[in-house]
């Protein structure tokens, strides 16, 4: 669906309905990070914990690791999917540097 | 070889280090200055960003903070790494492609108004100056624990080794002392950790550890620690004994906070490309969870080994006796940060939840906890002599405590120049300085801020401990939401960010009053700091995330009333939510 809005390399104005496709699956990328972002510390960490604590792990609960570890471990994979998703839509767009 | 050598021998090479670095990068323009040209590799400023990030509090005390209250502080841990994801995603890349040095300089431009630049340099002096305090006084405490020199001593070898590199060097000299401190202080904190889990569990890894079997109970550490802390009287360890509300409060004020701190904003304007302040930002959150996911486990171990310490026969058995105390109890009474007191004088160490005592203790003639002090620093301090480590590992420790504090000195003392000689000088005093004459500006704005930084070591305002609150909520009342509005919304306007910062400002810093006392002068609070008497439950420490959301509702009412932004920031706007272009916004 994306590559609809594909441009040749070296092509450098955009139209605005480019640039606002671009920022929109930019919005949305971030949207679903930041849904993922709040669940596994908010939710899996402090509020949903009652829910986990049927997981059993060395000693504690789900929730306990999430708030402790988890949570810590998936914000870095989150970013490292940010970024590799954001330079495909840079080249797919063609406004990368 | 004696343990003041060592001691020399490590932090005297580590500063040696430093030293050379800042001969080596010298700063040779304004761009070299505040941005170190830009040349900077992602994962070097990845490693640069997590020293810069972990502080003095971050390296000695997150570990004691967790395990005394343990599942209710893991707040510390998801706020400050939280922030970096927010960083990626809403701040760093738009504000790279911006292309200038500073904080306020974004703001100043995007909002066409120098109001707007003159507030957001008042909150970030305010929250740097008062964060920097206490990167100085930890240098100092450092200093004078591990080189037996005073406090006053240590402080002005912190301050003349900082001198060094930073004037010389500014961001390009700290970006690569940065990096070298990176590397001392996660060997410093990991090498202890490592042996700790290996003696308590078998299991090299510490984050592994802390949910492995404890060799010596043959069941989950966790619950053994658990076991042991409700035998005393304490609350166990893994349960939630505080409110929900606040903590998912609290948590989202340090994650917001931390995103909006100057000190940390201003690395991303070191890489090259967009795309390497998107990857940097990864880089960094790596380089900091090597230390953050470590130190849940040591803060765990390290309780659990003070108590079979104190009841090495059980928490069921007899304590341990006074004149049996291990040598690293005794070397660190001397510090005043652990103290021991014979109450019931029987000559055992008698120590449970004074609050709560048990049934047993009360059998036994207890007469109150007997290990009146334990400072929470201590745990990371002494946990190579706990573990009976060699002599080198607690050089080590010294020179990472050492590193820790220095590195954050130094990024909040840039943060601090730069908002004097580029946005108050250059753009509202002095537009026409020349190159020359702001690099000069740029050194003399630094030197005057050690100086300031040292004179407050030195003589550190009561308020030094709660000032930490006060720069997270600036931070995420005032700088967060401005600069996020500025790049998410195209029509927000001047009026509209200035009353948005004006009242998230204003609201935090009047909550935060209110309960800690006018300046924290103590006895002019106005109510009482207890949860009963705080609005909605909600405590002065988790104010910030609320400060935000009144930052955000004011300048959308405001923007509304007022119109929206001019055409041509509209378009500036646009220009910097895409990557392309990057390099040739950068001199001005």
């Amino acid at each position: 669906m994306r590559g609809r809005h594909r441009r040749k390399l070296g092509d450098v104005t955009m139209s605005d309905k480019s640039t606002d496709a671009y920022w929109k699956a930019n919005v949305r990328i971030i949207t679903i990070s930041m849904v993922i972002w709040a669940l596994v510390s908010f939710g899996f960490g402090i509020v949903l914990r009652p829910l986990l604590s049927g997981i059993p792990i060395g000693g504690t609960d789900l929730g306990f690791w999430f708030a402790q570890q988890g949570s810590i471990l998936t914000f870095i994979v989150l970013i490292f999917y940010y970024t590799w998703y954001m330079n495909r839509l840079d080249k797919e767009f063609g406004v990368e540097e | 070889m004696d343990q003041f050598v060592i001691n020399l021998i490590f932090v005297g090479a580590s500063f040696a280090l430093y030293i050379g670095i800042a001969i080596w990068a010298r700063a040779g323009s304004t761009s070299d200055f505040y941005a170190a040209s830009r040349g900077v590799n992602p994962i070097v400023n990845g490693a640069a960003t997590a020293a810069d990030w972990m502080s003095a509090a971050s390296f000695i005390s997150m570990a004691g903070l967790i395990a005394f209250v343990g599942y209710g502080n893991s707040t510390f841990l998801m706020g400050w790494t939280g922030g970096y994801v927010l960083l990626a995603m809403l701040l760093a890349p738009y504000l790279r492609k911006f292309g200038r040095y500073t904080v306020p300089d974004f703001i100043g431009d995007r909002f066409y108004s120098q109001t707007a630049r003159l507030v957001a340099v008042i909150s970030l002096l305010v929250m740097s100056i008062t964060y920097v305090i206490g990167q100085m006084t930890g240098a100092g405490v450092a200093f004078s624990r591990f080189l037996e020199v005073t406090n006053q001593t240590g402080l002005f070898i912190a301050s003349g080794v900082v001198f060094i590199y930073a004037v010389l060097g500014g961001m390009k000299g700290i970006t690569y002392t940065q990096l070298a401190q990176y590397v001392v202080l996660i060997i410093a904190y990991t090498i202890p950790a490592v042996f700790i889990s290996l003696q308590l569990t078998g299991n090299p890894l510490p984050q592994l550890g802390l949910f492995s079997t404890h060799t010596a109970s043959g069941q989950p550490l966790l619950t053994t620690l658990n076991e042991v802390l409700v035998e005393l009287g304490f609350n166990d360890y893994t349960g939630n004994h505080g409110s929900t509300f606040n903590m998912v409060l609290f948590t989202l004020s340090l994650m917001i906070g931390t995103a909006g701190l100057p000190h940390v904003i201003i690395r991303f304007f070191t890489v090259p490309k967009v795309a390497d302040a998107r990857k940097s930002a990864g880089w960094a959150l790596v380089f900091i969870a090597l230390l953050y996911t470590v130190a849940p486990a040591v803060g765990a171990m390290a309780r659990l080994n003070i108590i079979t310490t104190l009841y090495p026969n059980g928490v069921a058995g007899e304590p341990l006796a006074f004149d049996e105390k291990p040598d690293w109890m005794l070397n660190w009474e001397r510090t005043g940060l652990l103290r021991f007191e014979d109450k019931n004088g029987d000559g055992l160490i008698q120590y449970y939840n004074e609050a709560n005592p048990p049934a047993r203790a009360i059998e036994e003639g207890w007469e109150g906890n007997e290990m009146v002090t334990f400072n929470q620093d201590i745990l990371v301090l002494a946990n190579p002599e706990i573990a009976q480590l060699p002599g080198w590992v607690i050089g080590l420790i010294a020179a990472g405590g050492l590193a820790a504090a220095l590195s954050t000195a130094a990024g909040l003392l840039l943060a601090i120049s730069s908002a004097i000689s580029h946005d108050l000088i250059k753009s509202m005093i002095n537009p026409g300085i020349s190159e020359k004459g702001e690099l000069l500006a740029a050194r003399i704005s630094m030197a005057f801020a050690i100086a300031l930084a040292t004179y407050l070591g030195l003589n550190p305002p009561g308020f030094a401990a709660q000032v930490v609150a006060l720069a997270f909520g600036l931070a995420a009342s005032s700088l967060f939401p401005a600069i996020m509005m500025g790049i998410f919304s195209k029509k927000m306007n001047s009026a509209g960010a200035v009353a948005g910062m004006i009242v998230g400002l204003g609201s935090t810093v009047l909550y935060i009053f209110t309960y800690l006392g006018w300046f924290f002068i103590p006895g002019t609070n106005m109510l009482p700091n207890t949860p009963d008497n705080w609005l909605l439950g909600i405590s002065p420490l988790s104010f910030g995330a609320v400060g935000a959301m009144l930052n955000f509702a004011a300048a959308y009412v405001v923007n509304k009333m007022t119109g929206d932004a001019p055409a041509e920031i509209q378009e500036l706007v646009e220009s910097i939510r895409v990557p392309k272009g990057a390099g040739a916004a950068v001199d001005h």
